[in-house]
């Protein structure tokens, strides 16, 4: 199996390259839960004017009658007006599309944004949905049975790993 | 040992009937849920998709405005389509049993029933019946339970108080009569707060309720020092007609929340009523109106917690 890339330096590569395209109208927002760890290293990196939002898209989901409800969905908190902003959506892997999709829909619920931007630390492809990421800090292969996931260790260091899928 | 009607294989959630017998890992998931639908009554478009093409129908065989509304806000939220039938005023007039009811409705694809009945366990007959992808919720079943108004109660402690584990609760008025009392004490206990007291005249509290684990008080003086929540229930008129108590007025005196009374509770103690209210007669409007009273956040968590329901019992 591939060495995975480490995600403190996608995450370093992703700022350098955000850096010089984010504006007073720029927002940021993180998708639970690897998104937000992600979003909470840009945004403090970036010092965006507008506070981190933070998303849980569970009640947005395709699959509700197959799956149910998320177990205990976190509270989505934008502390911002969405409406003509523009918006960089952070999320950790980038898949189906489908996590995306969903937060596109609940975003829209908040008000039209003038841009969402997509920004992920690893796109493992296997795309269900015409989406793609903006901004990202690695293309990786994963084998399909395989979840890519990251993870924050207790010293605040993001690191990929792989799991096996349930 | 007879599997709980309430949860499913997995042990999710497939109807809310009471919450006695509810694991204290349901409950805080219920809560969980219920905070961040809190987040999305805020916004300005407060609707998710989450019940969409499903068909809540609301079943109400005894009157209710009040829960009914916000069961029915509670559906349209999720964007699910609701049906109010007010089945008091309709078939049981003409004859047709509780399963016949349930039998056409389930016909016409109903999703999720919302059961209000006078008669004690009827939303657990009806659960018994209904096809695999059918829950039920009860919302008020004789004088049994109300767990929707106890998962509320407990939101509203929740949030005002964070943390169960160092909570002294007192209950007052009408225990006997009340499925709201009944639903808050096995939530309380569940959720382990360590004092609970019920406050009212030996007439209105039922025989042997310190077997729920509850502290008895007919003093109202005494039971308030020091407690850190007041739950005051309503007490209903038709009572006074069954010579439990003398009179309206001699009840306020003895068992009514004024200030004076509130004085005695924590400083920073909080008041609850389920409503609706009956002003004068258990709470002064000083107090209901007053700066401890959080009845109005009541009402509005009570949609955030029945959406939570809804969508979590709807998905098991």
């Amino acid at each position: 199996m591939s060495v995975l890339p480490e995600a403190e330096q996608l995450c370093a590569r992703l700022l350098a390259e955000l850096k010089p395209l984010v504006g007073p109208n720029s927002a940021m927002i993180g998708l639970y839960t690897g998104g937000v760890w992600l979003a909470e290293r840009l945004h403090a990196g970036l010092a965006l004017t507008e506070p981190l939002g933070t998303m849980d898209i569970a009640f947005y989901r395709d699959d509700f009658h197959k799956q149910g409800l998320a177990r205990d969905p976190k509270r989505t908190q934008i502390p911002f007006p969405v409406e003509g902003r523009d918006l960089l959506l952070v999320d950790d892997v980038l898949y189906t599309g489908r996590t995306v999709r969903a937060a596109m829909n609940e975003l829209f619920d908040y008000g039209r944004p003038a841009r969402i931007s997509l920004v992920v630390l690893a796109d493992r492809g296997g795309r269900e949905l015409p989406i793609c990421a903006q901004h990202c800090g690695a293309k990786v292969e994963v084998p399909a049975d395989t979840r890519l996931r990251l993870r924050r260790g207790d010293d605040g260091k993001l690191k990929l790993e792989l799991e096996r899928a349930e | 040992m007879q599997s709980n009607p309430q949860l499913n294989a997995n042990g999710e959630l497939r109807h809310l009937l009471s919450i006695e017998g509810l694991p204290r890992d349901v409950l805080g998931s219920i809560l969980d849920t219920a905070a961040s639908f809190v987040g999305v009554t805020e916004r300005e478009v407060k609707k998710v998709p989450i019940l969409r093409g499903k068909s809540v129908f609301n079943l109400f065989f005894e009157p209710s405005t009040r829960t009914r509304t916000t069961f029915e806000i509670a559906a349209k939220r999720l964007s699910a389509d609701v049906i109010n039938l007010n089945i008091a005023v309709s078939s049981q007039t003409k004859g047709e049993s509780l399963l016949d009811t349930v039998a056409n409705l389930s016909a016409m694809q109903a999703d999720l029933f919302v059961v209000r009945h006078g008669s004690s366990g009827a939303p657990y007959l009806i659960a018994q019946h209904v096809k695999p992808h059918e829950h039920v919720i009860n919302a008020g079943d004789g004088r049994h339970a109300h767990p929707t108004q106890g998962l509320l109660d407990l939101y509203t402690i929740r949030h005002y108080k964070q943390d169960f584990s160092r909570l002294s609760v007192a209950i007052v008025g009408d225990v006997l009569h009340s499925r709201v009392a009944r639903s808050l004490i096995h939530g309380l206990t569940t959720l382990g707060t360590p004092e609970v007291r019920v406050i009212g005249p030996q007439t209105l509290l039922p025989t042997g309720v310190e077997s729920l684990g509850v502290r008895v008080f007919h003093d109202m003086r005494e039971g308030l020092r020091g407690v850190d929540v007041v739950v005051m229930l309503r007490l209903q008129s038709e009572r006074m007609r069954g010579a439990l108590l003398p009179s309206a007025q001699e009840f306020f005196k003895h068992y009514g929340l004024t200030a004076e009374k509130l004085a005695l509770a924590k400083p920073d103690a909080i008041v609850m009523h389920p409503g609706p209210m009956n002003r004068g007669v258990e709470i002064d409007s000083s107090v209901a109106d007053g700066p401890h009273s959080v009845i109005l956040p009541q009402v509005t968590f009570g949609i955030a917690v029945r959406m939570a329901v809804m969508s979590m019992v709807a998905g098991n």
